[in-house]
């Protein structure tokens, strides 16, 4: 399971006064954090600044990479933020995320064949949100072929099937997972990947939602989670779940979360 | 005033077949569908969007809620006389220019309707020039957006620009929300109004009207 963390993100209060005052004290401790907490790409979003987007994002992944040893996933549907922050970006980032709009992809793909990198490919298409399987699954397949003819190998394509709430229809916990075991199975090799919060928007104890659709979407596939691996609990759902899905051999990974304090 | 409390209940609750049945009876009983519609459903409607901004329900009441409210209407529609549903005012909205998120929208078209304002919605990717052309067609007394992405919301400004170069910024009053809207961002555009969910949405919508 690859585990992006999702913390710097500067529609988060805190992260936003950080970058503000680009408190890279700050900054670095919230990715060291996550990167000790098991993260294998640490999210990058500075969205909120609008027009600094740009500058606030390259000093973010300057500030990150200084100091922590991970790549970074560049969160952003903005070429101009995107193909500056590429730039100053040490290894292969993850760009989060293409989709089918069609400017988006074309302003977007030069971007992303400018350098080696991992895609987030956001199951949107030009004129609505997908809302069944078969829509998330047709769009997703579209943007695989268009990325693979583009050049970008299976294996770093990550296909966000799009989480939508299961307060406003309770046929989109379903919509999501049975687009993840399709692309899945359609395409082996390629991954999926989610942010898992949008799933209980509108409802009470969201915690609790999110980390047992994280356990769902697993079972269904998805090989990779833009979450908070600073929350124990999700990371304890997260580390049980691959084990009872063979994932982790001698069950080395559960046992040695448990001997070192990690399961709470 | 009739007592409507049992139909209020029943709305609030999102119970359907109570609420008809209610309804019905109201009817029957002699009230007149104005009166059924502003202290029963709109009255129930206000109570649930307070229940919401107080975080006391959850979406997926509120929407059993309005959509217990719209099947009570179609029993009251055809009774409704020539002026007599006199709306809280004009509501024209959508999701702006390049945005495609309508969930936050729907919600914000429903509650105000559900409050009694009419709402006419345009749907998603609204270019400024439809907000435009259907202000001047409808002559809303608000026009709201939405936008859920970073990127996206400069189109807010740009149609409050358009609306003003089109000559009627000052006969609407402009909302604005979505998950990266602030009050702080309403107030650098200038726009008249901010709300951060549903329910507020309707009380903020009052206010600016100055309705009850």
């Amino acid at each position: 399971m690859i585990i992006v963390g999702e913390k710097i993100n500067t529609s988060r209060k805190s992260i936003e006064e950080a970058v503000t005052k680009r408190d890279a004290a700050f900054i670095t401790r919230v990715a060291q954090d996550q990167a000790e907490a098991g993260a294998h790409y640490i999210d990058v979003n500075a969205g909120t600044f609008l027009d600094q987007e740009a500058d606030c994002l390259c000093w973010l992944v300057e500030t990150v990479q200084n100091e922590v040893d991970l790549p970074l996933c560049l969160d952003s549907p903005n070429p101009k933020a995107l193909s500056q922050a590429i730039k100053r970006h040490k290894g292969e980032p993850m760009i989060n995320s293409i989709s089918l709009e069609e400017d988006r992809f074309q302003s977007l793909l030069p971007v992303i064949t400018s350098q080696p990198c991992h895609v987030v490919a956001l199951c949107m298409a030009q004129t609505s949100m997908p809302t069944t399987v078969e829509e998330r699954v047709q769009v997703g397949s579209e943007l695989i072929k268009k990325l693979t003819d583009e050049g970008i190998p299976l294996e770093k394509i990550y296909v966000d099937p799009l989480v939508q709430p299961v307060a406003v229809d309770t046929r989109m916990g379903i919509a999501t997972l049975g687009a993840i075991n399709k692309i899945m199975n359609d395409f082996p090799g390629v991954n999926t990947i989610c942010g898992l919060s949008n799933i209980s928007f509108g409802l009470p104890e969201r915690r609790l939602i999110n980390r047992n659709f994280l356990a769902l979407c697993m079972s269904y596939g998805l090989s990779a989670a833009i979450l908070d691996p600073t929350d124990k609990q999700l990371m304890a759902t997260l580390l049980a779940v691959e084990m009872l899905l063979g994932r982790d051999e001698y069950c080395e990974n559960f046992i040695d979360a448990y001997q070192n304090g990690r399961l709470i | 005033m009739s007592d409507f409390k049992a139909l209020t209940e029943s709305v609030i609750k999102g119970d359907i077949k109570t609420a008809l049945a209610e309804t019905q009876s109201a009817l029957d009983a002699g009230s007149n569908a104005r009166d059924i519609l502003d202290n029963g459903l709109i009255a129930a409607m206000d109570e649930v969007s307070e229940r919401f901004t107080k975080g006391l329900i959850f979406v997926p009441q509120m929407l059993r809620s309005a959509k217990t409210m719209q099947q009570c209407m179609k029993l009251l529609e055809p009774l409704f006389q020539e002026g007599d549903v006199t709306s809280k005012g004009k509501v024209l909205i959508g999701t702006v220019k390049g945005d495609l998120h309508d969930i936050g929208k729907n919600l914000v078209s429903m509650m105000m309707e559900g409050a009694g304002f009419t709402i006419t919605d345009l749907g998603v990717d609204v270019p400024p020039e439809k907000f435009v052309q259907k202000a001047q067609e409808v002559e809303p007394d608000i026009v709201a957006m939405s936008a859920l992405l970073s990127t996206t919301m400069p189109a807010m400004p740009q149609t409050i620009e358009a609306l003003q170069k089109a000559g009627i910024r000052d006969k609407v009053k402009v909302m604005i929300g979505g998950a990266p809207v602030t009050e702080k961002y309403a107030q650098e555009i200038e726009a008249d109004s901010y709300a951060s969910d549903a329910g507020s949405a309707v009380s903020k919508a009052k206010k600016l009207l100055g309705v009850s």
